[in-house]
This record gives structure tokens, C-alpha cells and sequence, in this order.
């Protein structure tokens, strides 16, 4: 909300600094996210979290002067000729400014125009640059004429984006001469208003909380009403009818007469302007200023129309839910269908506004408007922002500011207020007393507030009379007793709850008036919880570990994905997704089933730049409940997985390595191998698989403790083909990472460093080519018993001589005893067994028989 | 008898500096201070001295021996260091050739990022408690003390899904209702980590889905005074012993009072500068105490229990740390990024 701090100054006397105000305001909740200097010089110095901006009118160059006279431009049509008196000589100033035509050749004005003018040097903004570019007017010859200084638009003095015409000021302006920044200087705060601050949308509240903040009385607005005590031609008011009153707990409503309908006055226009809004004419723009200043959103009917429409002399408004199918159309211009829940004003024929929100186009305020309706009502807040939200109708201020919650106490007074502002800006009558319907009244609410309950939950004692005299400065009422303060909310504070809420609802008050930099800091004396085990976390981040010291990067993709793009992948298990019902873009639409795919993706997406690509992922996958039984919550399972991806060379470009390997199978097998190994995991077993998104043949599943935890392997071409890698294999490894948690041990034991020497022997082995190694290594182990401390295959051989159905194998095996020194004795007996075991179960035979 | 004596070491000295590796010095050796060698017998046939001389020329043959052995340990360690032996050859290498390159793995900043967060708290007793990111809008809103409809919901975008009341979690903050019905009415002292979601646009300011960390205390004794020195030092751990911290009033519909804690600006130390938009601090996390309305939901009775809780983003404190511009980076997994950290 912007505020100009010349409007802040009718209720509060303040000398402050506006930088001072804005770090007040700040640092009590009131976030000050800018300040726009209007004229007025911006001291330098460092502040807050507010960006400061605007412009810096010079002293002497820009002054208030007199057009004494108007002439037009002998060799131009779109241009005049002003006469201007600046105090002390005249000037001839060129302007295209279409307010001034008006008044052209018609020789010396009755009184004079009070403008904005700027002298030869002055900085400003180019009024014809659509942005804010800061130029110097400088003397030159426009269609003959000379041209030194100018006579200004609110744009080039950076007011507002206004540049159809000239500044022309009420006749109130000072005298020529005058400094423009004596007159008109300001600083506009715009402030972040927190949904628990709606009071605050308004000048009136910023005041208070600033008369709070430095011990400041504060005078509100007047809000008598003058009415005209005999009226002979006083048309009659009409009847006001509340059906639903939880909806709408008061309407108030004022009759004013045979006003003026013309642009309010220059002061007016200039405080909505720089609070954001665009002036009407004096009907509307006082709504809209009353609704600034007060809080309280108000409307204007057109009473003529309302009385035409009624065919009666009292028109009967009601405020009703909307007939089936009921239609409106707003002052924008817009049809609308209305939801069965919106609350309406509504005449005999039909909708006149959508309450609180928007108006009717019917009954607008037009040129010709003689009599107004003024409507200041109370509506209920969360049935106004369902209908804000369904209609669309963000942009509406009313509706901002009812979705927030406006205390109906203030419609009357504001009604008062906007009802006398008419009369005199308008030169109106009110002829009766302002109808108020008011069904639901408002209660006062009392919080009981212990004094220790401020230092149980501040920590700090704040003295009972500092206490009461901030909730006073902030409108509460206070009554003390003992130790116990009674605090009622003022009737604007809909903010404040009962009991223990209401208790925090006030100290909340206390220490943010008090100000949290006077609260000190304190190391916590409670008692510490007792600790507990994680052994879930700390095993996955051993694993994001381990990984990283097998030389992959991790990722960390989007979770939010869609079917297409995992549908590369080819995988069959194509299981329900959690859909969103508002995705911000088609391919973020489900969360993932598959995390592989995101890993790809972010491979792929890397491919272009780099020479090897090593990645991993630990994260969840969504996967909806399929049939939940009744008592379950519908809430998917949210899984852990692990996903790994290599693609591209095995070590990347160097001198020292002249050849280049792309990598294969063996480099995903050696990081499973690796990482079983590190995370101590024996129990598991590697078996050729079959897997749709991988390569046949070239894929294997593993399992730890029996279970399932997924596939690894050479991408499928087709799948690589879908993201497009180059000629590079790419492999792949895709598990459920809670197999791996599952079975990773919390303890282990490790074996005692051998005391008695090793002996090591090459055996090579012919096996038929189907015998996988770890059939053999199987036997090997379980023939070699205990003594046999390592079995590790070193060579491969494939040959005419042994046949090409057979293959040889050769292992390298270490025997070792824990308790004595083998002798090649020894040795040769277990040899012996092992290869007899290998005869029997595989039909091996030595190569070197 | 004492001339010979002195011929034999001037003629071994000699033929020493003739030797020229450790082959022809142990022949030297065995050929003048062996047991068999002229000068050793000499010293052993003393008997054949006159008994008189016996002194003198037994000192002389010793002294000359002592010479020569140390002349001999001399040879040899100089033989050593001769340009024959491998230590003394001059490789011709370019020290400067970039080293045999390795594999290095890193984990993601984020991660990096979230566990300076857990080490930090951890010290503090604040242990991880993790919790769901789909959950019900009950859990998300409305026990957080954000009923349906209520205006302080426009401050969260939500993605919803297509089951009715289910949402992607827009904050950590649900974790706080799981945490305190699970350790209702112990004492609690825990960090909620992880990921969240808002709909949003993705820019290089804001994403649709971010890590956060939320922190809980509970007990019968936590105050504002606890809230501020706790976040305190917290913020010296994260950014440096000297940092300072300031506490504005801020709104969380969860907490109450609420604020948002700055800190001085660690790459202006206060100065002002481009990060810090001139102001020289630095916006880092929200807090307050725990909102009654949330203690009961949360199954505490809030006339005995009080507690605060407070909530950071790892990603935002990254971009701090390191000059990122674009918080689109993090998910974007840009090798060329991730391979800085
Ligand atoms: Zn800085």
C-alpha cells in the first residue's frame, strides 16, 4: 500500500526523517519496501531493507507561478503561447498542454492559473519517454518562437505517469514564487501490509501505529455530518432489506442531493495518484479517498436510476444470494454469471452490485448523476475472497480489502465521512439521517492478560505501565488489576482472539511496539530433549558418500515431471501418477514414478559439454495407493531410489592417457560392486536380467537379502535413441534404495590382520561358455573352506585350442590359516579338493592337463 | 720400520682416489686393511719389534689404519654420490605437465549446503526429523492455524493434486504438527528438512520446488530471549563468529509473535554492496514462537508448554555464500555449475 507521508501528517504531528519512519514501520511488522521521494532531497544514508527512489526538485528552479494569459503559437495549431509571472518578471512558456486551449486568446485571465514551472536548468523527467529519463531544459527554437523553461506534467516532475496536460493547482496554491517542493514535496511509502495487518490498510491505521511507535498522539478524521435541516424538494430514501445478516452484518447508506458531478480538487487528485489510483470525477474519487484513508470500501449509486428501475417513489434495495443462473454486468464492462454464493445488492429488478466487490455498470456515477446513494457496508470476509477468487476480481481494492476483514463499526463513521466530503466537494445537500441497518452488531472482546505471561513467553519483564501505555497508544482499553490487565480491542482490531490465542494476540502487540531489538538474547536453560538414533538418514547420506568417493557427481532433478518424458524410457511398469490439478507447465504436470529418467534427462542435458558423464540421485518417487482400504489416508508413498547414470569416455582428454575407452558394463558393475562392499552389504546376488529399458543381455538385477532392489545395465538403444545420446553406451543402474538401507548393517566385525604367511596359487579352468564366474567362484568358496582367504579371476581366454564352445578361466587363490603356517602340503591337498568340486559340480577341468 | 709404515699409506691413499666404483674400492679394501693386508699384519707381528719401539710404532701402524679407514668411509660415500649411481642422474621431466587426472565426485551444493545446516544444529541438540512432501491441505494449512478460505493463504501458491485436500507441501512446516504429535508431551528440539513446492513461474528468482529447514523448540521453559540467542548463534556458526544479527516483527500465521531475523552482510561486513541491495544486511529466515492454536494442534497444552520455531532456505543461503545468480541453476544440475562447489 502507498502511503504519502503529507497525508500521514493530517492525523499525526511527526518531524521524523523518512528514512527513519520507514525503519520505525519496518522493524514493527510493517515492512517499508520502498520510499519515493517526491521533490523532496533523499539523504544518503544507508537504510533497512527499502529501495529508495525519485526525484529531487531544485529550490529555486522549480516554483509554484501564474499563467496570466494564453495565446496561441503563430506558426503551430497544436501549440499555445503562456504568459507566466514567477514573482518576479514574466516569461513566455511554449506548451502543447491540451488543459490550457481552453483558454487560449482570450486575453488576460480573470485569475490566474497556479501551475508547476521549471526554469532554464532544471532537471526533470522527459514527459514523452515512456520510462523515467532524467534531461535538463535547455533554451532552444520551436517553430520560431524561443524556448527556455516549461511549465510541468505531474510525469516530469515524477509524480505519476500523468502527462495529458499541465498541472493546474487549486486557487488555494501559494504565491508564485513559492519553492514547488514547499508546496507539494513528499515522500510515498509503499508498505508490505501482512494478511494480520489488514486494519492497516488505510492512512488512518499507518498513523496510529506510527503514533504508537514514537509516543505520538494521533487525531483521526472528523466524521460529523451536516444535514440540511428542512428540505421541501427531498426525494425519499429508500428501504434497505438484509437477508443474509452473516454475510452482511451492516449496510449503512446516505442520500445526497443535487451534487455537482466535476473533477475533485487538485490536492485530491494528486494524494490518490500517488496512493496508485486514477482520479474520476469528485463522486467516485471520494469514495476511493474515504476508502484510503479509513479502510472502509464504498460505493455510489446513481439514486435516479434507482428510482427509475423501482417505479415506486422509496426504491427497496436488498442485499440477497443470487437467483439460479442470476446475471451481472460490472463497471468493467464484464457479463457475469454469479456463483450461488455471492452475495448481491439488488433492487425489485434485479442485481445492482456485487457486494463489497464491484458495482453494477447500471447504476454507475455518470456525468449526469444528480442524486447519490452513498452504500458503506460490512461483508463476510472469507465469502468475499471466495467470490474475489472465483469472479477473478483481484484487481479490485474493495474486494482486497473486505477479503481481509473491515470491521463493520467503521462503516457508519466512514459513511459520515464520504457523505460530508460530497456535500462539500460537490455542493451537495443531505437531506436524512444516514440509514443504518446494522443485524449483527459487533461485540467487544476482552482478553484476560496475566502479567507473567509476558515474561514466560518474552522472557522479559516489560513494566505493567510501559505495557499499558503501548496497548493504549494502539487504541486498546486497559483496566488493571493486581497483576491481571483486562484488555478490550478496539473495535478495528478483528485480529484479536480469546484466551490463550487472544493472550498472544496481545503480547504479540507489546513486543513488537516494544521493539524486538530491546529484547536481549538468552541460551536456552529448558530441559534438552532426550536424543534419539537416525540411522535411516545417516545410512543414506553413507551411501550419497560413498558414492562420491567412487567418483560420481550428484544430481538433484525436479520432482515434478510428466508421463511423456518418462515414457522414454520404455519401462512397463507404468503404474498411476499423482497428477497436479494446476500444473504450471505441461512438462511438470505428475510427480515421477521413475527417477532414472530424471537422471537421463540431466545426463543428456550434459552431454553436449562434456567428455564423461558420472551422475547419481537419491531422492523419492510418488507412487499413488492403489486401492486404499477405509481407513487409510489417500496420501501416495513417497520411496527412496537410488539412480545412477555413466555415459561418454572412461577418463577424460589428457596427455597422460593416449587412449580413451568409452566406458562399458564393467564400469556400472565395479560402482555396484564397490558400493555393496562399502556399505557392507555380503548377502546379495547379481543375475542376468530383463529389462525393457536396458539392453538384452547386457543387464543384470540385484538382489540383497532376497529382495528385489532393481536392474543395472547397458541402456537399450532405443531408449538411448529417445534422449538422444551420442554413440556412446550409456548405462544405467535403477534401485529401490531402501533395500540397501534395509540391509545395510548398523554393526559390523572386521577380520584380524594375518599372523602367518600367505600362499598364493594360479589355477586356469575350462568351463563351458554358459558357466558364469560366479558359479565358479560359488564352488571355489565353498570347496576352499575357511583357509581359503581370496578368490580373484585375473584372465579370460577364449581359443580354437580349448574349443569354441569353452572358455578359460584363470583365478589367482590365497591360502591362509589363522593359526599356523601352511606348508605347500597343505596347499596341494586343498588344491586338490577344489578342483575335484569344480569337476563335479561345473565339469571343469585345468587347462594345464 | 717407521719409513714402511708411512710408504704403505702414502702408496693407499694413492691408489684410492684411483678407485673408481664400489668393485675396485672393496679390492682396495681388501688389499690394504684386510686381515691379510701389510699394515693389519704389521700390527699384529709386533712381537717382532724390539720391545723398546714397541709403543711408538704400535701407535703409528693404529693411527695410520684410523686414516686410512676413514679415508676409505670417505671414498665410499663419495662413490655414492657419483654420477654413476641411479640417485645422481638427472631425469629431464616437465614438473609442470598437469598431473594424471582422477574422478573427483561431489555432492550437489544443495546437499553440501543442507549438511553444514544438520552439522551446525546438531551441535546445537536440534536433530533431523524428516517428514512427507504430499500431504493433506489439513496438515499443510489448517493445523498450522490457516483455515480454508482464510485471507493468510495467498501468502502460499499451492499445487494441488487431483485427490481432493492433497497438496504438494509449500512449506516444511506440516513436519512440525508430526513431530509434535509423535513426541507429545516430551521436550522437542528438531530440524525439518526438505524439499517443498510453490506454483510459481520458474525465474532465476523463484522455482517450483525448493529445500527448506524448519527448526522446533518445545518445552516448559522456551522464550522469545531462547528464539533470538539460539538463531544467534546459529548465524555466528553459519557465517562467521562476528556476524550480527538483527530481529524484525514479521506475520507467520504459526507463530506469534513472528520476525524475520537478518544478518549483517558477510561480503560487505555491513557496508552495503550490490548483494545486500546497499542496505548491508541480509534477509536469512523467518521465526517466531509456536502459535497456542498450533501447540494444541500439536497436542500441548499451551498454558504449560511454549516453544518457538524458525525456517531457512539452503538454496537462498548458497546464493549468498557463492555469488549464484540464478536459483534456476540448482535443478538444472549443469555439470559446468555443480562442478564448482
Ligand atoms: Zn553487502
Amino acid at each position: 500500500m502507498k502511503v504519502p507521508l503529507s497525508w500521514l501528517k493530517d492525523y499525526i504531528e511527526i518531524d521524523l526523517d523518512p528514512h527513519e519512519i520507514a525503519r520505525l514501520l519496518t522493524f514493527a511488522g510493517l515492512e517499508v519496501e520502498s520510499i519515493n521521494f517526491i521533490g523532496l532531497p533523499q539523504s544518503n544514508q544507508r537504510q533497512n531493507q527499502t529501495s529508495i527512489y525519485g526525484l529531487e526538485w531544485d529550490r529555486n528552479d522549480i516554483i509554484v507561478a501564474d499563467i496570466t494569459k494564453v495565446e496561441h503559437h503563430p506558426n503551430a495549431d497544436r501549440l499555445v503561447l503562456a504568459q507566466l509571472y514567477d514573482g518576479e518578471q514574466t516569461h513566455t512558456v511554449l506548451t502543447g498542454a491540451p488543459n490550457l486551449f481552453q483558454y487560449k486568446d482570450q486575453g488576460k485571465l480573470p485569475q490566474p492559473l497556479k501551475v508547476a514551472y521549471a526554469r532554464e536548468g532544471a532537471h526533470l523527467y522527459d514527459g514523452h519517454n515512456s520510462g523515467q529519463e532524467l534531461i535538463r531544459i535547455k533554451r532552444k527554437k520551436i517553430r520560431g518562437i524561443e524556448s527556455y523553461s516549461m511549465a510541468c506534467s505531474e510525469k516530469e516532475l515524477g509524480i505519476s505517469d500523468e502527462h495529458e496536460g499541465i498541472i493546474v493547482f487549486d486557487s488555494e496554491a501559494p504565491i508564485a514564487g513559492t519553492p514547488l517542493v514547499d508546496y507539494i514535496g513528499d515522500a510515498v511509502f509503499d508498505i508490505a501490509i501482512t494478511p494480520n495487518m489488514a486494519r492497516n490498510l488505510n492512512v488512518v491505521g499507518i498513523a496510529r501505529e506510527l503514533g504508537a511507535l514514537t509516543k505520538t498522539p494521533i487525531h483521526p478524521p472528523k466524521t460529523n455530518i451536516t444535514i440540511a435541516k428542512s428540505m421541501q424538494s427531498a426525494l425519499e430514501m429508500p428501504k434497505i432489506e438484509i437477508d443474509e445478516s452473516e454475510l452482511n452484518p451492516r449496510f449503512t447508506a446516505t442520500l445526497i442531493e443535487d451534487i455537482q458531478i466535476k473533477p475533485s480538487p487538485y490536492w485530491m487528485q494528486l494524494r490518490l495518484r500517488m496512493s496508485g489510483m486514477r482520479p474520476i470525477n469528485n463522486v467516485v474519487d471520494i469514495t476511493n479517498y474515504v476508502m484510503l484513508e479509513m479502510g472502509q470500501p464504498l460505493h455510489a449509486f446513481d439514486y435516479d436510476v434507482l428510482r427509475a428501475r423501482s417505479k415506486t417513489k422509496a426504491p427497496v434495495i436488498t442485499t440477497r444470494l443470487p437467483n439460479s443462473g442470476e446475471k451481472i454486468m460490472t463497471l468493467d464492462g464484464i457479463h457475469r454469471t454469479l456463483d450461488n454464493f455471492t452475495i448481491l445488492v439488488a433492487d425489485n429488478a434485479g442485481a445492482l452490485s456485487i457486494g463489497g466487490i464491484m458495482g453494477g455498470s447500471n447504476s454507475e456515477v455518470s456525468d449526469n448523476t444528480k442524486n447519490v446513494l452513498l452504500e458503506a457496508a460490512s461483508w463476510d470476509l472469507i465469502n468475499i475472497r471466495q467470490t474475489v477468487i472465483s469472479q477473478q476480481l483481484q484487481s479490485s481494492q474493495a474486494g482486497y480489502r473486505f477479503s481481509r476483514g473491515v470491521s463493520p463499526e467503521i462503516a457508519a463513521r466512514s459513511n459520515y465521512r464520504a457523505a460530508e466530503m460530497i456535500r462539500l466537494f460537490g455542493n451537495g445537500t443531505i437531506a436524512h439521517a444516514t440509514i443504518d441497518k446494522y443485524p449483527r452488531h459487533y461485540v467487544p472482546n476482552t482478553v484476560k492478560l496475566r502479567l507473567s505471561e509476558i515474561q514466560r513467553s518474552l522472557g522479559i519483564d516489560i513494566p505493567a505501565d510501559e505495557v499499558i501505555s503501548i496497548l493504549l497508544a494502539l487504541d486498546f482499553s486497559v483496566e488493571k488489576q493486581q497483576n491481571v490487565l483486562h484488555v478490550t480491542a478496539p473495535d478495528h482490531r478483528l485480529d484479536i482472539g480469546v484466551d490463550e490465542i487472544g493472550t498472544a494476540d496481545i503480547i504479540e502487540e507489546v513486543a513488537r511496539i516494544w521493539g524486538f531489538e530491546n529484547i536481549p538474547e538468552t541460551q536456552i536453560s529448558d530441559l534438552m530433549p532426550r536424543q534419539k538414533n537416525n540411522t535411516l538418514l545417516e545410512k543414506e547420506e553413507r551411501i550419497r558418500d560413498i558414492l562420491v568417493n567412487l567418483g560420481l557427481q550428484e544430481v538433484i532433478t525436479y520432482r515434478i515431471a510428466s508421463p511423456e518424458n518418462e515414457q522414454l524410457l520404455h519401462d512397463s511398469e507404468n503404474g498411476p501418477y499423482v497428477h497436479l490439478a494446476n500444473p504450471i507447465t505441461p512438462e511438470r504436470s505428475v510427480m515421477r514414478r521413475s527417477l532414472l529418467s530424471s537422471v537421463l534427462e540431466c545426463a543428456r542435458n550434459n552431454s553436449r559439454f562434456q567428455q564423461r558423464i558420472a551422475l547419481f540421485e537419491v531422492g523419492p518417487v510418488y507412487l499413488p495407493l492403489l486401492s486404499s482400504s477405509e481407513n487409510q489416508s489417500n496420501l501416495p508413498t513417497e520411496s527412496q531410489r537410488l539412480s545412477v547414470v555413466l555415459s561418454g569416455k572412461r577418463v577424460s582428454l589428457s596427455w597422460a592417457n593416449n587412449q580413451s575407452d568409452s566406458m562399458d558394463y564393467f564400469d556400472i558393475k565395479g560402482i555396484i560392486d564397490e558400493l555393496l562392499r562399502a556399505a557392507h552389504i555380503s548377502d546379495y546376488t547379481v543375475e542376468s536380467g530383463n529389462h525393457p529399458s536396458f539392453q538384452p543381455g547386457a543387464v543384470a538385477t540385484l538382489a540383497i537379502h532376497g529382495s528385489q532392489a532393481g536392474s543395472f545395465g547397458v541402456l537399450h538403444p532405443d531408449v538411448a535413441l529417445n534422449y538422444d545420446f551420442g554413440e556412446h553406451p550409456t548405462l544405467a543402474a535403477d534401485f529401490d534404495l531402501t533395500t540397501f538401507t534395509n540391509a545395510m548393517p548398523n554393526h559390523y566385525t572386521i577380520n584380524p590382520i594375518p599372523r602367518f604367511p600367505a600362499i598364493i596359487e594360479d589355477i586356469a579352468l575350462i568351463v563351458d561358455n554358459q558357466i558364469n564366474n560366479a558359479e565358479v567362484v560359488k564352488s571355489i568358496i565353498k570347496s576352499g573352506g575357511a583357509t581359503l582367504t581370496n578368490v580373484q579371476l585375473f584372465d579370460i581366454f577364449r581359443g580354437e585350442q580349448i574349443g569354441t564352445d569353452k572358455k578359460s578361466l584363470a583365478y589367482r587363490l590365497t591360502y591362509q590359516s589363522e593359526v599356523k603356517t601352511l606348508t605347500d602340503k597343505d596347499a596341494a591337498k586343498l588344491r586338490t579338493k577344489i578342483v575335484k568340486a569344480l569337476q563335479k559340480e561345473l565339469g571343469a577341468q585345468l587347462r594345464s592337463e | 720400520m717407521l719409513e714402511s709404515l708411512d710408504t704403505i699409506k702414502t702408496i693407499a691413499l694413492s691408489e684410492l682416489q684411483k678407485t673408481s666404483d664400489m668393485k675396485t674400492l672393496r679390492l682396495w679394501y681388501s688389499t690394504h686393511l684386510s686381515k691379510s693386508s701389510q699394515l693389519i699384519k704389521s700390527l699384529r707381528n709386533l712381537s717382532n719389534v724390539a720391545a723398546k719401539d714397541r709403543p711408538t710404532i704400535g701407535k703409528h701402524a693404529n693411527d695410520i689404519r684410523k686414516i686410512l679407514e676413514q679415508a676409505y668411509e670417505d671414498r665410499t660415500s663419495y662413490l655414492n654420490k657419483s654420477v654413476e649411481s641411479p640417485g645422481h642422474k638427472h631425469i629431464a621431466l616437465d614438473v609442470t605437465l598437469p598431473g594424471r587426472s582422477l574422478n573427483r565426485g561431489r555432492l550437489h551444493i544443495a546437499t553440501q549446503t543442507l549438511r553444514r545446516i544438520y552439522t551446525i544444529w546438531a551441535d546445537m541438540g536440534f536433530q533431523i526429523y524428516r517428514s512427507r512432501e504430499i500431504e493433506t491441505d489439513e496438515l499443510n494449512f489448517e493445523l498450522l492455524n490457516i483455515p480454508l478460505h482464510h485471507p493468510a493463504r495467498d501468502m502460499w501458491d499451492t499445487f494441488h493434486t487431483n485427490s481432493p485436500g492433497v497438496i504438494l507441501r509449500t512449506h516444511t512446516s506440516p513436519g512440525q504438527i508430526h513431530a509434535m504429535q509423535a513426541n507429545a508431551p516430551d521436550p522437542i528440539r528438531v530440524i525439518l528438512p526438505g524439499m517443498c513446492y510453490r506454483y510459481e513461474q520458474i525465474t532465476a528468482r523463484s522455482e517450483i520446488q525448493f529445500n527448506q529447514v524448519e527448526g522446533l523448540a518445545i518445552g516448559t521453559n522456551i522464550r522469545f530471549t531462547d528464539l533470538k540467542g539460539t538463531l544467534s548463534d546459529f548465524a555466528r556458526r553459519m557465517f562467521g563468529t562476528s556476524t550480527r544479527t538483527r530481529f524484525r516483527a514479521s506475520h507467520f500465521p504459526f507463530t506469534e509473535p513472528s520476525a524475520e531475523m537478518d544478518i549483517e552482510c558477510f561480503l560487505c561486513s555491513g557496508e552495503g554492496c550490490r548483494v545486500c541491495k546497499k542496505t548491508g544486511w541480509l534477509e536469512i529466515l523467518g521465526c517466531g514462537m509456536v502459535h497456542p492454536a498450533v501447540l494444541t494442534n500439536g497436542g500441548y497444552e499451551p498454558k504449560k508448554y511454549t516453544g518457538f520455531a524458525f525456517g531457512m532456505g539452503p538454496e537462498r543461503i548458497a546464493m549468498l555464500k557463492y555469488g549464484i545468480d540464478d536459483i534456476r541453476h540448482f535443478w538444472g544440475n549443469d555439470l559446468r555449475f555443480l562442478e564448482q562447489f
